[in-house]
């Protein structure tokens, strides 16, 4: 078995890991050797299942067949794969939208009295951009948005109603293309069209059709999502937190939640301080109920709630391999078929709750939003329940966990930047403008087992902010970084440079900013849109000095983030594994040089954390000698370098 | 006499390759009853992978073959006629030497039949099933050529 320290730079996974090794039980990193070699037709995207005159492939080195038995060539071949997995991503993100939107619908009905609209202001904010007159009792606003926002996911014509958020010239480019979003699931239902035999044959047109799709997910499905998301659980404050397996607790009763949607996580919050519970815990020896996260759902309740991470995506198994994890409930996504197999190893009860995500025989406990804290308490019960047939013998908690500082959204942004009554993007701006802070940079996605576990996230994000660059990151990129330590305010003296330093001092932000889950990407779109409409940095989104990175992707939702964000004029890019396109050198060079000209933006592949951060920085101040900025006012960090 | 040889500089890591010799040796020689058949056919190579290389490997049929030497029921035989190391599969006792001598690691266990799975260069047929399946033309079925030194062997 590899070195460790090759499979990860996180010392609770190393431990983790060898604790596995151990007890012979079989990890992401053992399954991928196994797979080895992967297809060279499939990483190179030759390869078509379309259709059962297939499955074809075409020969990257010219001398087999260089088209299917349709006639599609390589381009098209591996555009439309691509545009499958856009569609799938956008699927996955705009479905939760819908739950949400769903639960308000039944809020408004009387059937979800667990929740209520918590933060009644931002419900007022969306609604507007609905047209909806706010001067009625939030039940009326509910009510009508909920409405207004089922209908987007339905709508056939016009357009989404947040594409206005966007900068005008912003949306002048997608309307010119003809991407502006028509309604969520048509373009999702239009895209998969497109991709069937003998439909679209061009590659450049199959990609625009991509791009209009992922708009629907960014300015549509996630940003439903993350906005409703606000005003239904509460809109995040800066919160502290901890991260990493350490956070899993000897002598509690340790109920994991992983998964998406908070509508299911926000419950456990509140299930866990159940009184009964509480008091079922002590008698059975525990000192107490111990929460924990993985994965988007664990951000959802660190954001709004400060809720303990225990780990990222390729830690899922690793937290029961702890030995300490009573109950692990599950919702949808990013969940491993292998966790069953490594629960069964355990005393660990898995659990799912949703209906779309079903493991062939495990508990199932149905979540359904008109009894939510009934079902909460009722898998947290299993799990106190649970808790005496732990083997203290296997009980193997990696001692590390780490501080760390999340929630931060737009409307944060504005507040600590200009004070409540003066809420304002303008010392974010001048701060780019001044060369006090040379530019954004979004650092988001998830983790592989291709490349050692955090590492690419980590070593871009501190050769990043080591340059004054502002990081803002989301998902499991977040968490890996946290657990490195980046995500508290002392890490600016320890790896910022000096200009980034003094805006951290200054405000008292980490110079990392974590904004959430992965449909709070949308954050980011918004957040882009006010630093635009603010002033100085341009009239468009690509006009701001920034740039977008995914460096350790696995998921098709990242695929079809890094589509909207390219989409909407931010150069992104995407760490070792490159999208499955080499196989065409027309679609490759059309995604890394031929989109500039389309949308402004484009995307890159590169394997190496600190080239990227190279090409980063080098795009960030090629956009800003474009707008004329003073140069940046330091360099790098007053180390000599 | 031919041999097969592989271009690793082209072997995609597919598995064509392997789903042919499966098939090539099974009763039906067809993939859907293949699979059916009571005895399941399983390949006599494999594709492994190291750095960023992919390379089938089959039996080399040795000249100087460490299997004929470590068999104990002299099954594995080397016969002079035709360049290969035969197998009787009624002499074999599946004890599995072979599999640990193989220099190339050549040679699998069938557990189900108890006898070793290795290329046998598909003798009754006129060439290996393997090289027409190789979707980039990455294994190579010509002959070994008279000045055979050990060590660098070029294909063309």
């Amino acid at each position: 078995m590899s070195d460790l320290k090759q499979k990860s730079i996180d010392l609770a996974t190393q431990e983790a890991l060898k604790t596995a090794q151990d007890e012979n039980i079989k990890t992401s990193w053992d399954r991928l050797e196994l797979q080895q070699p992967q297809c060279g037709f499939g990483q190179l995207g030759v390869c078509c299942t379309v259709c059962n005159m297939g499955p074809c492939r075409i020969d990257p080195f010219g001398e087999g067949a260089q088209l299917g038995v349709c006639g599609a060539n390589a381009d098209t071949i591996a555009a439309r794969n691509l545009a499958r997995k856009i569609a799938a991503g956008a699927s996955a993100h705009s479905d939760h939208g819908r739950d949400v939107a769903h639960t308000l619908s039944l809020l408004c009905e009387g059937h979800a009295h667990d929740y209520d609209i918590l933060d009644v202001e931002k419900l007022k904010a969306i609604a507007q951009e609905f047209n909806i007159d706010i001067n009625k009792p939030k039940e009326q606003i509910a009510k009508e948005l909920s409405a207004k926002l089922l209908g987007e996911f339905g709508k056939q014509e016009g357009q989404l109603v947040f594409i206005k958020r966007a900068p005008k010239k912003r949306q002048q480019v997608w309307k010119k293309l003809n991407i502006t979003p028509r309604g969520i699931d048509r373009e999702v239902v239009e895209l998969l069209h497109t991709t069937t035999m003998g439909v679209d044959n061009d590659y450049k047109n199959i990609i625009n059709t991509g791009m209009r799709c992922a708009l629907s997910d960014g300015w549509g499905g996630s940003m439903i999502a993350t906005d409703l998301q606000d005003a239904i659980l509460g809109g995040p404050q800066p919160v502290r937190g901890k991260v990493n397996l350490g956070v899993i607790k000897e002598n509690q009763v340790n109920i994991v939640v992983h998964g998406h949607e908070p509508i299911l996580s926000e419950m456990a919050v509140k299930a866990a301080q159940d009184p009964e519970l509480l008091k079922l815990a002590k008698k059975a020896g525990a000192e107490g109920i111990n929460l924990a996260g993985i994965c988007c759902t664990a951000n959802e309740v660190l954001m709004r709630h400060g809720i303990a991470v225990a780990g990222n995506f390729l830690q899922q198994e690793l937290a029961i391999v702890t030995g300490a994890v009573e109950v692990m409930m599950v919702d949808v996504q990013c969940l491993m078929p292998a966790l069953q197999e490594v629960a069964a190893c355990f005393h660990t009860k898995l659990v799912t709750t949703s209906s779309k995500a079903r493991f062939p025989g495990v508990l199932h406990v149905e979540f359904e939003a008109n009894k939510a804290y009934e079902v909460a308490k009722e898998i947290i019960r299993l799990g106190v329940e649970n808790f005496a047939n732990r083997n203290k013998e296997r009980v193997n908690i990696p001692k590390h966990e780490m501080d760390l500082v999340a929630g931060f959204t737009k409307e944060v942004v504005f507040q600590i930047l200009g004070g409540r009554y003066r809420a304002t993007y303008k010392p974010l701006n001048e701060a780019i403008i001044s060369g006090r802070l040379r530019g954004l940079a979004g650092v988001v996605g998830c983790n592989n087992p291709k490349q050692t576990h955090d590492y690419f996230h980590t070593a871009l994000v501190k050769e990043l902010i080591k340059n004054d660059v502002l990081v803002l990151q989301t998902g499991c990129s977040a968490i890996a970084c946290a657990k490195q330590g980046l995500l508290i305010p002392e890490a600016a003296k320890e790896y910022a440079g000096k200009g980034l330093q003094e805006i951290c001092e200054a405000v008292g932000i980490p110079p990392v900013l974590h904004l959430g889950s992965c449909v709070d990407n949308s954050r980011i779109l918004t957040a882009a849109s006010c630093i635009i409409e603010e002033g100085g940095l341009g009239q468009d989104l690509c006009d701001i000095p920034a740039a977008g990175a995914a460096p350790e992707w696995m998921s098709e939702k990242a695929i079809t983030i890094g589509f909207y964000f390219v989409a909407s004029g931010v150069y992104t890019v995407f760490g070792a594994s490159p999208f499955a396109t080499l196989g065409s050198k027309n679609l490759t060079d059309y995604l890394t040089k031929g989109l500039e000209e389309v949308v402004g933006g484009r995307f890159e592949f590169c394997d190496d954390p600190l080239k990227m951060a190279k090409l980063m920085i080098a795009h960030i101040d090629n956009k800003r000698k474009a707008l004329n900025l003073k140069p940046v006012m330091y360099y790098g960090r007053e180390t000599g370098q | 006499m031919k041999q097969l040889y592989y271009d690793v500089k082209k072997c995609l890591g597919c598995k064509s390759c392997e789903i042919a010799c499966a098939l090539a040796h099974s009763v039906s020689c067809e993939l859907f009853s293949a699979l059916k058949e009571e005895v399941l056919s399983l390949p006599r190579k494999k594709v492994f992978a190291s750095a960023d290389k992919n390379y089938p490997v089959s039996c080399r049929h040795c000249q100087e073959p460490k299997c004929v030497d470590a068999c104990m029921a002299a099954a594995l035989v080397f016969d002079k006629e035709t360049g290969m190391v035969t197998h009787d599969k009624d002499r074999c006792v599946g004890c599995w030497m072979c599999v640990m001598v193989c220099p190339y690691s050549a040679i699998r266990p069938n557990l189900k039949t108890k006898l070793p799975l290795r290329c046998d260069k598909c003798k009754d047929k006129e060439e290996p099933a393997c090289v027409k399946a190789c979707p980039t033309g990455a294994i190579l079925w010509q002959e070994v050529s008279e000045d055979i030194t050990y060590g660098a062997r070029s294909a063309k």
